[in-house]
């Protein structure tokens, strides 16, 4: 049967719009359908952190050349190699800083250990309360919010199809090939990739192949334009707080403090209480903060998998149906990511192993025998 | 500490105070929250000092206030609603709203919320408008009515709508001059407007009185004029002028200059929908009522469950339809809590829905000359201002358009309009307005997402008095 798309990709965020410019640039026709519009999901409302001290130690190499990816964005995407301070404000976090950062730098970041005293010399503004820290020269940040305007760009420059403001109502296998419904409108591809974030998890369920997904709903809070605070993205031991002044004087607190709602229902909500642990750390960190004003505190929704590891491959049970998502630090990896699955779809073999979700199926042995 | 209400109002304008006199006299435990000092809302603001001698201005406002007062209604002024969250759902339904009071951060809970928000200026942006001495009409009331200051000496009121006449008699009324009127609508719109007009005879008389005292000032009323350029340098020298439609020419051919050193400028009302939208109840576009406004039934029920919209933010229909709108959402909120008969509730509601249809005339008259024109902004250069709280101008708008940007969000995300202080309240209308002129349907452009907080709060309010071991810090996750 003769298919429009070499692929069809189910998810304009930054993991499906960078695989759909790997396919299309290693030759594949490509569709993407986006429900909304490009990169106004996690991928648009992040905190922008690109800060190597919060990635997980086994992606470590992954967060290294996502974080290259973006430096080469640049101005495109606000990228600002900032430098990056992780503070610990008890001995008991001195330790966790310590523990977690020695397995970062034998994993390959550029960290060291730095004292507080050291700490406040990188960032007069910061509290005096700090026992110890890290620093990262390599770490940064971009503007999240140009996601979207920065891959529309590229999907159009590499060819590929896109369809914004379109739901992808029904995947359906079809003789060697999958065919997607979008409305009144049929689309028939070769092989399709879900790139659909917290989505994955309904999706996935809804095909038959319910993957284990854990939706978070991460809150972030901005002010209003400060004198300058901090020029450095500012961390906690926990990872519970980023902080950032953007070059325009607006403060970025993040952190993954939750609020409530799930994906299904439509966009999460800011829970009061949570909000004010998230912004009481932040003022603890930088004091002065005590006296910006909060102009809006929102709320994304990020897919974790049982292990905090990735999944991408294919769908169980599907030869022609992938799977990207539940990539922890999305933000910065994602760019990677994107170019690893496309490898993988062209049927070449990708530079990093990728994270088949096979794992996560009960007795997968047995499930994955009949393929060896 | 919490305390625990069946109905909270948000708003003490016309409507929000006769819904929380209502549902009080029903016997439904009533809070009304609004952050002025002192109900009436925009149309029955209070003065900020009193004179000795009664004003007629504030008589209707008075009523109110002592008809609140009289009430059971639990009254928190001053205070203001940052957040509103859903706490559950079937029977337990109800709403969390945290607010900032006298003594600071505290939570009030309630089964069911009437919003009766009020609306915002619309404006449409022109070069010269973000000059010092440029004042929104509505704003101009605000100034003249409660304190009697005057926005300049030599004043050009401008725009559309019925505060156009407002501003002028408040202004000639507080002894300023008035440089000239200008109205986007024609003489011709407005009489087409009698009829409905006539519905109520004394605003209509009212209004007559108000062009007379105009004509008899020798002011200059332009109608079918629209205001092209704000002139001067570091403050309002004056205004460019021209008959609509011809905005989009080039060159100064028929355009008129008039001097002033003040402006006050509008161009009608747009409902206050960001609670609505925070909630996430459905909005439709209906140019008639303002623009979006929360879907209602009939009994000013919105799509979401206990959820109540009522006065000019639920759609235009001005101060003498709203305490009708604030009555009626009272009873259906007592009815659906299970607190009013099914018969009494019937019987009241047929007669309030009467007496609405009849006292709806003349606000669907004026929400008519103040609807959305969204061409008035098709001229405007591409260096002009649109939100001035980011510094985005009507070119950066409309490149990002260009580029793909098909609704207001979009639009937000690629250009930062909207993401500053005022939260697109300012800017809003005027983005999308650009975006219909470059052919996008407003149902698909959109509202902006509301998120809290719902108007800027310090973060020291939030976070108050605490020790670190306060903050509750879980385990982090695994590294």
């Amino acid at each position: 049967m003769n298919q429009q798309y070499d692929c069809a990709v189910v998810g304009g965020g930054i993991m499906g719009a960078a695989t759909a410019i790997r396919l299309a640039e290693g030759g594949m026709r490509v569709l993407l359908c986006e429900a909304q519009q490009l990169g106004m999901g996690a991928s648009g409302v992040n905190a922008g952190t690109l800060s190597l001290q919060i990635k997980r130690v086994s992606l470590m190499p992954y967060a290294l050349r996502g974080h290259a990816i973006w430096a080469q964005a640049g101005d495109e995407v606000g990228f600002k190699e900032s430098g990056g301070i992780t503070l610990a404000f008890t001995e008991h976090e001195a330790e966790i800083l310590e523990e977690r950062m020695t397995a970062r730098i034998n994993a390959g970041a550029p960290i060291e250990m730095i004292t507080g005293e050291r700490a406040r010399e990188l960032e007069p503004h910061l509290t005096d309360r700090i026992v110890s820290a890290s620093y990262c020269h390599a770490d940064g940040y971009a503007n999240s919010s140009l996601t979207g305007a920065y891959y529309r760009r590229k999907l159009i420059a590499a060819g590929v199809e896109v369809l914004e403001l379109t739901s992808v109502d029904e995947i359906e296998p079809t003789d060697g090939g999958i065919t997607l419904r979008t409305g009144d409108r049929l689309h028939t591809a070769r092989r399709a990739l879900l790139a659909t974030g917290a989505w994955t998890k309904e999706i996935s369920a809804r095909l038959g192949v319910p993957l284990p997904i854990r939706v978070r709903i991460n809150t972030v809070s901005v002010t209003e334009r400060m004198p300058k605070l901090a020029k450095k993205v500012i961390g906690h031991a926990t990872g519970l707080l980023t902080l950032k002044q953007s070059t325009n004087g607006t403060v970025l607190i993040g952190g993954g403090w939750q609020g409530t709602g799930t994906p299904e229902a439509g966009r999460g909500q800011v829970a009061a209480e949570t909000l004010t642990s998230n912004l009481r750390l932040a003022q603890y960190a930088l004091p002065e903060l005590v006296d910006a004003r909060i102009v809006r505190c929102w709320t994304g929704f990020e897919a974790n998998s049982p292990d905090f590891l990735p999944m991408a491959g294919r769908l169980p049970g599907w030869d022609n149906l992938f799977v990207l998502c539940c990539v922890r630090g999305g933000y910065t990896i994602g760019p990677y990511m994107g170019r690893l699955m496309g490898d993988y779809i062209l049927g070449r073999e990708p530079e990093l192993p990728l994270f088949d979700p096979i794992r996560f199926l009960e007795n997968h042995e047995q499930a994955t025998s009949p393929s060896h | 500490m919490t305390q625990q209400f069946d109905v909270a109002v948000l708003g003490a304008g016309p409507a929000g105070a006769e819904a929380a006199c209502v549902a009080s006299e029903i016997g439904l435990s009533t809070v009304i929250i609004d952050e002025a000092t002192a109900a009436g809302g925009q149309v029955y603001r209070a003065p900020a000092a009193r004179s000795s001698r009664p004003d007629p201005h504030h008589a209707e406002g008075d009523a109110l206030r002592r008809r609140l007062d009289a009430s059971q209604a639990t009254r928190r002024f001053g205070d203001r609603v940052w957040d509103i969250a859903r706490t559950a759902s079937g029977e337990l339904a109800g709403y969390e709203l945290s607010m900032i009071g006298a003594n600071g951060l505290e939570t009030v809970r309630t089964r069911s919320l009437i919003v009766a928000t009020g609306a915002t200026e619309r404006f449409y942006p022109r070069p010269g408008w973000t000059l010092p001495g440029v004042v929104g009409l509505a704003a101009a009331t605000i100034l003249l009515k409660s304190s009697r200051v005057l926005p300049g000496s030599n004043v050009v009121v401008a725009g559309a709508g019925p505060l156009l006449s407002l501003v002028a008699h408040l202004i000639i009324e507080a002894g300023g001059r008035v440089a000239a009127i200008v109205d986007v609508s024609s003489l011709k719109e407005w009489t087409a407007l009698v009829p409905r007009m006539a519905a109520r005879p004394d605003l209509l008389f009212r209004g007559l009185a108000w062009q007379l005292e105009v004509a008899r000032k020798k002011i200059p009323v332009y109608h079918g004029f629209d205001v092209t350029r704000v002139l001067g340098e570091t403050g309002v020298e004056g205004v460019e002028i021209a008959r609509t439609g011809s905005a989009d020419e080039t060159g100064s051919h028929g355009r008129t200059v008039i001097s002033a050193d003040a402006v006050c400028l509008g161009y009608g009302l747009t409902p206050a929908t960001e609670v609505y939208r925070l909630l996430g109840a459905s909005h439709v576009f209906d140019p008639a009522r303002g623009g979006w406004i929360p879907e209602l039934d009939t009994a000013q029920r919105t799509s979401v469950p206990n959820l109540y919209g009522a006065g000019d933010g639920a759609g235009l229909l001005g101060a003498a339809a709203a305490p009708m709108t604030g009555s009626l959402a009272a009873l259906s909120a007592a009815n659906d809590l299970g607190k009013l008969s099914a018969s009494t509730y019937s019987s009241k509601a047929t007669q309030l829905r009467a007496q609405l249809a009849k006292a709806s005339r003349f606000g669907e008259a004026m929400a008519h000359v103040a609807r959305p024109r969204p061409f008035l902004v098709k001229g405007i250069p591409d260096a002009t201002i649109v939100c001035r709280c980011e510094d985005i101008t009507a070119g950066e708008v409309r490149a990002a358009v260009e580029a793909g940007a098909k609704n207001i969000n979009a639009l937000k995300f690629a250009t930062r309009c909207g993401m500053g202080p005022c939260g697109g309240r300012m800017c809003g209308e005027a983005a999308a307005s650009l975006m219909e002129c470059n052919g996008i349907e407003r149902t698909c452009i959109g509202q902006f997402t509301a998120r809290p907080p719902l108007r800027p709060i310090s973060l020291g309010t939030v976070t108050g008095d605490f020790q670190y071991s306060d903050i509750p810090l879980p385990e982090p996750a695994p590294a």
